[in-house]
Order: structure tokens, then C-alpha cells, then sequence
């Protein structure tokens, strides 16, 4: 049967000219590299692009050009012959990028107030569309999912019973803070800009990014993980894999852009000083990744690798591809035995995971067909 | 792997010395940081201006230390023994001219210093090395990163052609004298220290010896021996190779250094019982740590790297198809070549032994 299609998710980038949307975008979707950005030009309009994240899951990322006339643009109702509707309806996710360098922060707030209650308009608010009872459905296969919920998930463009769009904010640019004062600038700036959230303050998620560091990957980290709709069955499928194998930590990202989907640790492990691993490594295996596209003269969309192994006195790490979309990194303790009988588990257990890839990879769960 | 060595102690006058000079603002400071303290290219913003001499020590697989030299300091008009106090056990004097700048200051004073240099150790009288004990004087022509390409190899053409020819002027042919380009912002910095090391590493011909061998039986492609901490290659095989195998290579270690730091930290001992610890009873992991990455694309090449000992590791390209069934074999190469290249490094001390018998 083909694979069920599901309806794309509507993500607004937006925030002031020169705030370092374009840059974000092409660094996490595209393959650049922090260095390259300085090359783009000013986003004229809205710049649309169609990016196929895990199996079925399709973002439509709007990077909303920021100059003052396209604003307003955005912000007029087209019986007054601007684009409000069209732009702020059916919206996943709002993010908006605070550039830490601007002199027009009183402006850049009004403009993000401004911004809110367009969304509130065209797309909802948390209170009015909170309303629907049902939690998200949890795509495990061993509990049905109940009609209600599957017919709610899948309700056409009206913006009756499904979700309010999150809100997050990122304040961009931090590199250029010298470090001891980034932790209070970020609190201050993000107090500010909470107050003028309106219905959406108590939910927004706020932030501090640069391109420079894995900063970014943490932010985008967190706004995928609330478009995946079944990051539950595929976490609590991970855990059971990790202890089948006794690996200590397992890290399940997407190929392209090395954005962590979720992850499952165990035993000791749960004590791992870095807490920020994950955002650490999508930042490495990133530029890892650029690194041997550069060296192979390949596409960097084209530069995966096959395997990569590291043994060392204190754990052994595998990584391999687990689905279409998706390698899964192993941390195991250190031993050849113990090596070999996890990457058998892992081979063994791919077809699971093939199954829970968003919309099925091409194949319905058994039992709803 | 570790990942740090500095150390900020007393100075032991006898180790080699690599003198940064050059410029105001020249990026004398930004070099030294970005190189052997991983600072991060963009985070030199925040430097300040060096007043004063600032020595450090270097302990790797060899010592040496590094002085970055304020322009202020006027070492031409002080007195001989002063000098001499700067320029004794001078492995290297690297010279920093910022090419983004207007360059004829920077020139004039770089000459004046060579030309003091080549006088005091000119010695007609040897003619095969008429300059022998005179610190090798390395150009750095920095910050190319803000030129175009042409405009690029014009500057540093121009540069070059100022100096040799005032040189040759005084009758210095054959002083030694090396140009780099360099930018902080790209593998050039590395490359060009390394090739600034190399000179002051005296097992450079055994140690390529040894990677020419590795390469010929195995199938390598391009091997590097590297100082793991400060991403210096200390030799290479002699195959003419590019900077983007360099930068492959290095940009390996980085990954293993941040999975090894993310995940080497040091655990409670596991559960009596548990499956782990049964695990752990039987067999332990690699003393020297080993990483392998092949490409999905057919044809692609393969990458490895082992530790060699606390400072060093090789790294390689390879072009192996199946590395399952070629792992072996290529683990009996590395393993010997580590065992090679740690006697290399042993060689010295005995031989001293010896001759104090
Ligand atoms: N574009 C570019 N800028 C660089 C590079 N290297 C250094 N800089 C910048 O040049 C400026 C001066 O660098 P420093 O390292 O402080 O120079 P210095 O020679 O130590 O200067 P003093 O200590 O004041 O004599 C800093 O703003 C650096 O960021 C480079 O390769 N490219
Ligand atoms: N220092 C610094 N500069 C950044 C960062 N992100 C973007 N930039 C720069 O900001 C400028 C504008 O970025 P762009 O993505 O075109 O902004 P947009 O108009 O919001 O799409 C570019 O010159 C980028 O190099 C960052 O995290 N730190
Ligand atoms: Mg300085």
C-alpha cells in the first residue's frame, strides 16, 4: 500500500532583517557551514522550503524575509491587500530570532508582539484550542489508537480541534556577547520579550543561540521534537533496545541534519556530567559530515558514512544506519564480546524501528490496514 | 585521549623556542591561542594587547616553548648579552605580518632583524651551511582569510619578493628563510606550524621512513603522525599531499576527542552482578583508543586513526573497500608502526645513557 502522506507542518521563521534566520536555515537544513553564511543575501519575501525530516514527516518552513516593508506586508489582512491570513494560518510553530546586537530592541519587541497576535488570530491560541480533550495519540502499536484521535490528527485545514501553535523565541547571535555576560543579557532580554508573548507567554520557549556553537542545535533540537508525533513509541522502543544489549546510551538522530529524534541511557550513564550531549553531538557529526563531503567532493547531503567505530580504555561507540532516515549512535562498555553481540541486537532490531519511522516508512502498522 | 598539556611553570632555558614577533595587532596572540590553546577563531575578538613578553610551555612529545614578543620590545638596540638571551635555543623565529594591513613596516623591521641575524651567524668559512645555528626565520602572512584569491597570491608574492631580494641585496642568499599563508579562520595556521615543528624535530627522517613503510604495505593513501592536542602533524608520509586530506585527518581527532570526552568520564564501578560487570571481568577495552569510518558511497575512502602513545596518534586515508576483511591486517600494520615509532622516540635517551657509561 503507499505510504500515507502526512500533511506537512507549517514552521514561521521570522525576526528583523539581518537577525540570522537565512544562516540558521541553511546550517541545519541545508549543509552550510557557519563560515559560509556571510555569502547569503537578504531574504527577499518569504522563502519557502519543503524539508523531508523522518520518513513521512514534512516540514514547510516559511523564512520570512525581515525587511520593514515585508513585515507590514505580513502583518495587513488581505482584504486590505496584505498577506496575514495566508501567513500566520495553520502554523505549527513560530519561531522568532532576536538578533542580541540590535539597537532597536523596544522596536524588535513591538514587532514580535505584533507578531503573536497575528498567530493568535489566524492560527489560535493555547486557552481557545486547548480545548481538545484527548492527549496525542501514542503510535505504539500495542495500544489501538482510538477513532476519535486519528480522525482529529487528521482534520483537514480548518483550525477546529487541533493544536495551538508553540511559540519559540531565539536570542541569536550570542557569540558576540563576551561570556561572562551572556547569562544575564539572555534573562533580561527574555523577560522582556515574555511580557509581551500576550496568550502565549506562559509557553514560549526561549533560547540563546549563535551558529558558532552547538547553541543552535539545541534550540532546533527542541523545536523538532515537538513535530514528531510518535517520539514516544520510538523512545520507550530505544530503551528496550539498550537494555537487549546492554549498551549504555543510545542517540537515534536524523541523517541530514543530525538533529537528535530521542535517545534512551541507562544504569550509570544517567550520571554523564555533559549534560548537553546530544546537542554536542549533532554539532560534531554535522561537522564531521561537512568535513568529508569537502574531502570526497561529494554533495554534503550525499557525505553519510557507512560505519564509524571508536574503541577506546573506557567505552566502545558504534554508529549505523537504522532506517531510511536515521542512524542510531551505541555507547557500550568497552570489550570486543560485548561489541559484537550489540551490533548483531541492533541489525536484528532494525525492522522495529523501520515500522515506526513517521507514517510508516512506506508500510502501515499491522492490524490497522 | 587527553586533551590538555598546558602548564604554566618555570621555564627550562635549554628547550627549544619558537618566538611569535611581529606587528602591533599583527595576530601574534590569536596564532598562539587558536593553535595551542583551542580558543575558538572568532573568540580572538576579545584579545587584548600584549604588553610584555609572554612565555609559555609546551609538554608534548617534545617540549619547547613558545614567546610571543610584544612589538614594543626593542631588541636590536640593547646589549649583545641581551640578545643573545632571546636569541639562544631559538628553534624557530616566526615572523607575523598582517597582510589585510599596509605591509612596508612590517617588512622593514622583519629585515632589519634578519639581516642582524645572518650577520652574527654568517660563516663564509663553511660554505655547505654558511648559516649554521641561525634560527630559521618563518613568515607568516596572516589574515589572508579577508583577501580574494588572486588578490591573495599577489600579496604574498610581493611580500616574499620585498624580502628575498633585500637579503640577497647584503649578499644573504642563502639564509633560511621560509613564507607561509596563514588565516586563523582555516587549517593554513596548522599546516604552516606544523611545517615549522618539523624543522626542530631531529627522528623526521626515521619517523617517515616509518610512515612510508605503513603506507607501501598497507594501502595507504596519506598518513599523518599528529600531536593529538594541538592538531600539529609532527611528519607525514612523502607522498605530495593536499590540505584537505590535512584537514580530513584533523577534523577525525576532533571527533575523537569530543566523543571520548563526552563519554571517557570516569564511572562508579558497576554493580556487582550486574551485566556489565560480568562483561568488564572478561575482557577490558583498548589501551590506545581506535577509530575507523567508511563512507556509504562505493568507492569512498576510509578513515582510521590510532593512538600511538600519550601525545601521538596516526591518522590515515585509506582506500579500502571492505575493511572487514582487510581489519586485520591493517591492525597488525598500525600496531607495529606504533611500536616503531614509540622506539624512535627512546633512541635518544639511551644513546645519552651510553655515552655517560
Ligand atoms: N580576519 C582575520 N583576523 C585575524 C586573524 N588572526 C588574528 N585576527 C584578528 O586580529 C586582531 C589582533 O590580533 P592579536 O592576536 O591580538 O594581535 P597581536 O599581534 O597579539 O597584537 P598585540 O598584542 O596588540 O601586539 C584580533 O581582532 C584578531 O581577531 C586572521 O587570521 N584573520
Ligand atoms: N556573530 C554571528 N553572526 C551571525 C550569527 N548568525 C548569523 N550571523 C550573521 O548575521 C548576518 C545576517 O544573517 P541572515 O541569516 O542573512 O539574516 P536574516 O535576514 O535573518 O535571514 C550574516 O552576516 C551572518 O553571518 C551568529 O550566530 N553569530
Ligand atoms: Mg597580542
Amino acid at each position: 500500500p503507499p505510504a500515507k502522506r502526512m500533511k506537512p507542518r507549517k514552521v514561521l521563521l521570522m525576526g528583523k532583517s539581518g537577525a540570522g534566520k537565512s544562516s540558521m536555515r541553511t546550517i541545519v537544513f541545508s549543509n552550510y557551514v557557519a563560515r559560509d553564511v556571510r555569502r547569503l543575501g537578504a531574504t527577499i519575501d518569504v522563502e519557502h522550503s519543503n524539508i523531508r525530516f523522518l520518513g513521512n514527516l514534512f516540514l514547510n518552513l516559511w523564512d520570512c524575509g525581515g525587511q520593514d516593508g515585508f513585515m507590514d506586508n505580513y502583518l495587513t489582512p488581505a482584504a486590505a491587500g496584505g498577506q496575514r491570513e495566508s501567513v500566520f494560518a495553520n502554523v505549527a510553530v513560530l519561531i522568532f530570532v532576536f538578533d542580541i546586537e540590535s539597537r532597536e530592541f523596544v522596536a524588535d519587541v513591538a514587532n514580535f508582539a505584533a507578531v503573536v497576535g497575528a498567530l493568535a488570530d489566524c492560527s489560535g491560541t493555547p486557552g481557545t484550542r486547548a480545548s481538545r480533550p484527548s492527549p496525542q495519540p501514542k503510535a505504539s502499536d500495542k495500544s489501538p489508537a482510538s477513532p476519535a484521535t486519528t480522525a482529529a490528527d487528521t482534520t483537514s485545514s480548518s483550525t477546529v480541534g487541533k493544536e495551538a501553535p508553540k511559540v519559540f523565541v531565539l536570542v541569536h547571535k550570542m557569540d558576540l556577547v563576551p561570556p561572562a555576560q551572556r547569562e544575564r543579557l539572555f534573562a533580561e532580554r527574555a523577560q522582556h520579550i515574555r511580557a509581551r508573548a500576550g496568550p502565549f507567554a506562559a509557553r514560549t520557549a526561549f533560547y540563546a543561540t549563535s551558529i558558532w556553537d552547538q547553541s543552535l542545535y539545541r534550540a532546533w533540537t527542541a523545536i523538532i521534537h515537538t513535530l514528531i508525533p510518535n517520539a514516544d513509541a520510538i523512545e520507550l522502543l530505544l530503551q528496550r533496545l539498550a537494555a537487549a544489549i546492554g549498551a549504555r546510551e543510545l542517540i537515534l538522530y536524523e541523517r541530514t541534519t543530525c538533529l537528535v529524534v530521542t535517545s534512551a541511557t541507562r544504569g550509570a550513564e544517567q550520571a554523564n556530567p555533559f549534560g548537553d550531549r546530544c546537542e554536542r553531538l549533532s554539532s560534531i557529526l554535522k561537522t564531521h559530515k561537512q568535513s568529508l563531503a569537502r574531502h570526497t567532493r561529494s554533495q554534503p547531503g550525499s557525505a553519510h558514512f557507512r560505519d564509524f567505530e571508536l574503541r577506546t580504555s573506557r567505552f566502545a561507540w558504534f554508529v549505523t544506519r537504522l532506517t531510511e532516515n536515521t542512524n542510531l549512535a551505541v555507547v557500550l562498555p568497552p570489550g570486543e564480546q560485548l561489541f559484537n553481540f550489540a551490533r548483531a541486537g541492533v541489525a536484528a532490531a532494525r525492522a522495529r524501528f523501520v515500522e515506526l519511522d513517521v507514517g510508516g516508512g512506506g508500510r502501515e502498522v499491522k492490524g490497522e490496514g | 585521549m587527553q586533551n590538555r598539556y598546558y602548564d604554566g611553570g618555570g621555564m627550562e632555558e635549554e628547550k627549544p623556542r619558537l618566538l611569535l614577533m611581529g606587528l602591533r595587532r599583527s595576530g601574534r596572540s590569536s596564532i598562539a591561542n587558536v593553535v595551542f590553546n583551542k580558543l575558538p577563531p572568532s573568540d580572538t575578538l576579545y584579545l587584548e594587547s600584549t604588553r610584555d613578553i609572554n612565555k609559555e610551555r609546551m609538554h608534548s612529545f617534545m617540549d619547547f616553548q613558545v614567546w610571543d614578543i610584544p612589538a614594543g620590545v626593542s631588541y636590536l638596540d640593547a646589549p649583545d648579552q641581551d640578545i643573545d638571551g632571546i636569541f639562544s635555543s631559538v628553534g624557530a623565529l616566526i615572523w607575523v605580518i598582517d597582510a589585510q594591513d599596509e605591509y612596508f613596516t612590517a617588512i622593514q623591521r622583519l629585515n632589519d632583524t634578519i639581516l642582524y641575524l645572518c650577520r652574527r651567524y654568517h660563516s663564509p668559512q663553511h660554505p655547505d651551511n654558511p648559516f649554521d645555528g641561525m634560527p630559521h626565520i618563518e613568515v607568516f602572512v596572516h589574515k589572508v582569510d579577508g583577501l580574494s584569491d588572486d588578490f591573495r597570491a599577489d600579496v604574498f608574492r610581493d611580500i616574499q619578493q620585498r624580502i628575498l631580494d633585500d637579503v640577497a641585496d647584503h649578499g644573504f642568499d642563502a639564509a633560511p628563510i621560509h613564507f607561509y599563508s596563514t588565516s586563523i579562520y582555516d587549517a593554513t595556521i596548522f599546516e604552516a606550524f606544523s611545517k615549522v615543528i618539523q624543522r626542530l624535530v631531529p627522528q623526521l627522517p626515521a619517523l617517515e621512513n616509518l610512515l612510508n613503510g605503513l603506507c607501501s604495505k598497507t594501502g595507504v593513501e596519506k598518513a599523518y603522525l599528529f600531536d593529538v592536542c594541538t592538531k600539529i602533524y609532527i611528519a607525514s608520509d612523502t607522498t605530495p599531499g593536499d590540505i584537505t586530506q590535512y584537514e580530513t585527518c584533523s577534523d577525525l581527532i576532533d571527533v575523537v576527542v569530543d566523543i571520548s570526552e563526552i563519554y571517557g568520564w570516569e564511572r562508579p564501578d558497576p554493580e556487582p552482578g550486574s551485566f556489565e560487570e560480568k562483561m568488564l571481568a572478561q575482557e577490558t577495552g583498548n589501551s590506545d583508543a581506535e577509530a575507523m569510518i567508511t563512507m556509504e558511497r562505493r568507492g569512498a575512502k576510509c578513515l582510521y586513526l590510532r593512538e600511538v602513545n600519550k601525545y601521538l596518534a596516526l591518522v590515515c586515508i585509506m582506500a579500502v573497500d571492505d575493511p572487514a576483511e582487510k581489519r586485520a591486517m591493517v591492525e597488525y600494520n598500525m600496531r607495529v608502526f606504533a611500536r616503531g615509532v614509540n622506539q624512535v622516540f627512546e633512541v635518544r635517551p639511551r644513546l645519552m645513557e651510553d655515552a655517560e657509561l
